[in-house]
């Protein structure tokens, strides 16, 4: 059943659960952050409407740099920034920042250890139409390989905002994913949000497997918990929402408790929330474990959901791994 | 500084340089060589700046955008105080704070990480725009190479500079016309360089960067422009000084062998290295 203790929105399973995209999250959580602090600018490479770095821009507009389509100067300009005292939060599309300008970050930002938040939107594979080319699915991957990077993937916007006013504060290069879609807006502004901890959001009594979920897909791991539920398979789901550095303590506990794990996020299966969860437990408490998530393949263009659903990433996908990895303990 | 005294400190510069890179055993020898007249003419003639306050808040920054040829940079920082001359020694070794390639969190007054090509300028570019938000009176500095014109990085810079009329930043090119594989020009040709910056809404010198004068005198320029970031275009000969590796490319990325450094230090200190034989 659901975590009483992580206040979740009492509409959570009901049909007119309100839907937002995490990118507007991010949007009203630079305004906070602006206002908090007078060090905070926004720096956008020509989209500033649909990362909704256009809130900041309106409220502060000395404090907004537009940088055109740029995103290794977007990148370096931000490097420089953040080594005078600044601390810029940079706004593109995942596919082009990090995407394009790794490099750029892996030098001049975290090894350099600059306070830079990159901010990258229309993450995933539920950008839709838009095609292949912007369903930016290795962000994860290639972020938290890189040391003195923090990277947050949050689950709604209400999630989003929290973890770009927290970034705001942390001192260290920082990278948060957003989604273009609407999703459901199932935490509340009592929900916990701490970077690098892990929430545990379904819990059960004796439990036979943990589901543990990144960015929006957590909802559909909670909708993977109830029905399973009603299966009489009991689970555990935990909102991992920092990948890097992860709570290893939390995993390591419902590993023991479960005896099993599933991953879920929308991103490759390879090195992402799944590598990060495997390397924790392979090390400390080997456990069978299934990953959901894009199956090592290039996504195309479709409606969100037809995609989602065609590549494997929907609750009944996550009721099955989860079945399977539950046979596998046998 | 009288200009005699800032020759004979980029001499002394260039024979610690070797130095460094015969102890080393690997790194950049032309570059850093070409590039001593003019680190010796901002260290200790141009820049405002505290060895032993390396991160005061009113310094003037220096940003090495071609991070390799920093053997340069340390050992005019060692000549200005920021360390002791002894530690050059340790370049590339374990443990030192001279790393092959600068890295702002090992050594105080480097500024900035730098190494892979093109991303200084727009450091720099930063670093000038926010001080101009907070009306901070310092001047940007920024040192890069011609070879990493290539860069595409290097030319979003360019465009965000000019967009933002960065007055307070000045960009020296060490224009020595060699890279890795050859001749510039031979690489991919950056000419007309000076034509490129002025379309991109520059202000534009081109100097003799081994002219202590000419030099001084260019930052002097570039002080007055308003409205326009200033590029000095400074040509020098890559491995100045040390006659056999004066223009040659095969001395990019390479150290001499204890017997080519016993050479090029007697050519610094008994000829100047053609710059002032009488200093010694």
């Amino acid at each position: 059943m659901i975590n009483s203790k992580v206040r979740l929105s009492e509409k959570i399973f009901k049909k007119n659960i309100e839907q937002i995209p995490t990118r507007q999250g991010y949007g009203e959580g630079l305004v906070i952050a602006g206002e908090k602090d007078e060090k905070v600018v926004v720096l956008c490479a020509d989209l500033t409407e649909s990362t909704r770095s256009i809130l900041f821009k309106e409220k502060f507009p000395n404090r907004f740099i537009e940088i055109g389509v740029a995103e290794q100067a977007l990148a370096t300009i931000a490097a420089g920034m953040a080594n005078y005292g600044k601390i810029p939060f940079i706004s593109s599309y995942a596919a082009f920042s990090p995407g394009r300008n790794w490099e750029q970050i892996r030098t001049t930002i975290a090894l350099n250890d600059v306070p830079v938040k990159i901010g990258g939107a229309h993450a995933g594979i539920s950008v839709g139409p838009d095609g292949a080319t912007h369903q930016m699915l290795e962000d994860i991957s290639i972020m938290r390989a890189m040391p003195n990077m923090i990277v947050i993937s949050p689950c709604d916007s209400i999630e989003a905002k929290k973890a770009t006013v927290e970034a705001a504060k942390n001192d260290k290069p920082t990278y948060i994913r957003f989604a273009r879609e609407k999703t459901p807006v199932f935490t509340t502004e009592e929900t916990p949000f701490k970077i690098g901890r892990a929430e545990i959001f379904w819990e059960s009594n004796d439990p036979q497997v943990t589901i543990i979920g990144t960015g929006p897909l957590a909802y559909e791991a909670l909708i993977a918990a109830r029905d399973l539920a009603k299966s009489k398979i009991e689970s555990i789901v935990i909102n991992c929402h920092t990948i890097k550095p992860i709570d290893e303590r939390t995993i390591i506990r419902a590993a023991k408790l479960t005896g099993c794990v599933v991953t879920v996020e929308e991103q490759q299966v390879t090195g992402g929330l799944g590598g990060a969860v495997s390397e924790v437990l392979v090390k400390n408490y080997p456990v069978p474990m299934e990953f959901v998530g894009m199956p090592d393949s290039f996504g195309e263009s479709g409606q969100p959901d037809e995609l989602l659903t065609k590549y494997g990433m929907k609750a009944k996908d996550i009721v099955e791994a989860c079945k399977r990895v539950v046979e596998r303990k046998m | 500084m009288s200009t005699e005294e800032l020759e004979k400190k980029a001499n002394d510069i260039r024979r610690d340089i070797i130095k460094s890179l015969v102890a080393a055993g690997s790194g950049h020898s032309a570059g850093p060589l070409g590039m001593a007249d003019i680190f010796a003419a901002l260290y200790f003639e141009i820049m405002h700046h505290d060895p032993a306050n390396p991160f005061w808040e009113d310094r003037d920054r220096l940003i090495l955008s071609n991070g390799h040829i920093c053997p340069v940079r340390y050992a005019t920082m060692a000549h200005a105080g920021y360390f002791p001359i002894t530690e050059l020694k340790t370049l590339r070794k374990l443990g030192s704070r001279l790393q092959g390639h600068p890295e702002r969190k090992k050594l105080p007054g480097v500024e900035t990480t730098s190494g892979p090509l093109g991303s200084g300028l727009a450091q720099s570019c930063g670093i000038a725009y926010a001080a101009r938000m907070d009306n901070r009176r310092f001047r940007v500095f920024c040192i890069c190479s011609d070879g990493e014109h290539e860069e595409g990085n290097h030319w979003e810079a360019v465009m965000f500079a000019g967009k933002n009329k960065l007055s307070n930043l000045t960009l020296f090119v060490d224009r020595n016309n060699i890279q890795i594989d050859g001749f510039t020009e031979d690489v991919m040709p950056l000419e007309p360089l000076v034509d490129k910056y002025k379309a991109f809404n520059w202000h534009v010198l081109h100097i003799d960067g081994h002219n202590m004068q000419e030099i001084i005198d260019s930052v002097a320029h570039a002080r007055a422009v308003y409205e326009r970031p200033t590029a000095i275009i400074a040509h020098t000969i890559p491995g100045k000084g040390v006659d056999f590796m004066e223009n040659k490319p095969e001395w990019h990325g390479k150290p001499p062998t204890a017997e080519e450094a016993r050479k090029a230090l007697h050519e610094l200190r008994t000829l100047g290295g053609k710059i002032k034989g009488e200093h010694e």
